[in-house]
């Protein structure tokens, strides 16, 4: 099928059931960690694998959608300056992995390294300096509290979306049948 | 497990009747406002207005009730770590100081960091009446018809759509999950020790993800044979002109934007101070 303007069929249909999981994760996949205030958030790994599947576009959809349906649905209004943050976490994953052909089934050692280089920066990025940022700027909450708050998120989300991003990863490259895998038989 | 959600109640009423484009436009334009906004008497008549059309809504108590338990024990952890991390913020914003009484330490109680703490609170407590009253009165169809009339794409439109089609779907599917999974010994209670634990939830996850991944590939399939995204518009079933009411709550809420905004920024300054 000829490419048509704009996202294509699938990144459609990826962006929907995407966020509805992100939702359902993000309220029931939430494991408290034994720190005050940090749970190990398992949606970010879902986030994480759909920006590597589908995309960019589809990551940063994701992460808007998904982050804000959860907040509203479940908690009753969104915070935006984290919305735009899981947003965020989703293009630049979906960018920095996009070398990653994993629907192939290549999903070795060298993939699992670009993969998690990916995330950490996205990571870094969206919580140790924006989401504190926008939240200052939009909330004018104080300095030290949104820092704090946002080192405490980013590396728990850095470690959830490291173990169990990885591995939900390498079980869906093993679904997939390697790209060059047939051998002739004599 | 069956956890409680905000979803369309279908009652009469006049905000149910507004149509959805409306209601996104004020929700929008609403936040928008509260978020810039640090100047108390704004806060206040936003927030008074706002339960006056929250209670012309006739919305039950028990339709929401869950999430301002959520709610307010949010603002509370919220409020506490404000003070915690920064017990002079107010001083800082406001440049004066009135001490009311010291606790320990660096912890001085000022009336300027009461003050501030009081707007953080009116901030938050603006937008959420309105927020509950979007989900509340907007039925979900209708809402992606909205998004589309006020300039999204129509294909982000629809995937918003799709997704509040299929989370009562992810849930069912996550429940049935988890429950087979428990059923087999997998334990994902406090019960277990945390590396275990996440392990568990691991083996919740991947059939999930996996099965969501087939539907994708199923649903996209049906709409490519379906045409979907042939066009450079489409057309929604739930979409409704506006009618006078849509362009009254249109233009109050523009009304209310713009006089917040200079009230605000009048005398050169996002806070209002009282010192």
């Amino acid at each position: 099928m000829a490419r048509r303007n704009g996202l294509s069929i699938i990144t459609v249909v990826a962006i929907g059931i995407g966020s509805a999981l992100f939702v359902i994760l993000g309220r029931f996949g939430s494991i408290p960690s034994g720190i005050p205030n940090t749970s190990i958030e398992t949606t970010y790994a879902l986030l994480a694998l759909f920006s590597l599947l589908y995309g960019p576009v589809a990551g940063l959809l994701i992460g808007l959608i998904g982050h804000t349906l959860k907040d509203a649905i479940f908690y009753g209004s969104p915070w935006f300056s984290w919305v735009i943050s899981s947003g965020l976490v989703g293009l630049i994953i979906g960018l920095a992995s996009s070398r990653i052909s994993i629907a192939d089934g290549h999903f070795g050692r060298k993939e699992i390294i670009t993969f998690n280089v990916a995330q950490v920066a996205a990571n870094a990025i969206a919580w140790f300096a924006v989401a504190p940022l926008l939240d200052i700027l939009i909330y004018a909450e104080p300095a030290d509290k949104v820092f704090t708050q946002g080192l405490v998120a980013g590396a728990a989300n850095m470690v959830t979306v490291g173990v169990i991003g990885t591995l939900l990863a390498a079980a869906f490259g093993k679904t997939r049948t390697k790209q060059g895998s047939l051998r002739k038989l004599n | 497990m069956r956890a409680r959600m905000l979803t369309f109640t279908g009652q009469n009423s006049p905000v149910h009747r507004l149509t959805g484009a409306a209601k996104l436009i004020v929700f929008i334009l609403w936040s928008v406002s509260a978020m810039i906004t640090y100047d108390t008497r704004c806060l206040l008549a936003m927030l008074l207005l706002s339960l006056v059309v929250f209670r012309m809504s006739r919305v039950k108590f028990s339709d929401y009730a869950f999430v301002l338990y959520v709610i307010l024990l949010f603002f509370m952890l919220n409020q506490i770590a404000i003070f915690v991390f920064s017990p002079l913020e107010g001083t800082r914003i406001y440049g004066s100081r009135h001490d009311l009484v010291h606790l320990v330490g660096r912890y001085t109680v000022t009336a300027e960091q009461l003050f501030y703490q009081l707007n953080v609170a009116l901030k938050y407590a603006v937008v959420i009446p309105l927020a509950i009253l979007f989900l509340l009165t907007t039925d979900p169809g209708e809402f992606a018809a909205s998004l589309n009339r006020i300039g999204v794409n129509y294909k982000i439109a629809y995937a918003v759509s799709l997704a509040l089609r299929y989370i009562p779907d992810i849930q069912r599917d996550y429940e049935q999950i988890s429950f087979s999974a428990q059923a087999r010994g997998i334990d994902l209670s406090r019960r277990e020790k945390l590396p275990k634990r996440v392990k568990n939830m691991i083996s919740i996850l991947t059939p999930l993800i996996l099965s969501s991944i087939e539907r994708i590939e199923r649903i996209s399939a049906a709409m490519e044979l379906r045409g979907f995204g042939a066009g450079r518009r489409r057309t929604w079933f739930r979409s409704r002109p506006f009618a006078f009411a849509d362009w009254l709550a249109v233009g109050c809420v523009c009304a209310i934007a713009a006089a917040s905004a200079v009230i605000t920024f009048y005398d050169g300054s996002r806070f209002y101070s009282i010192f």
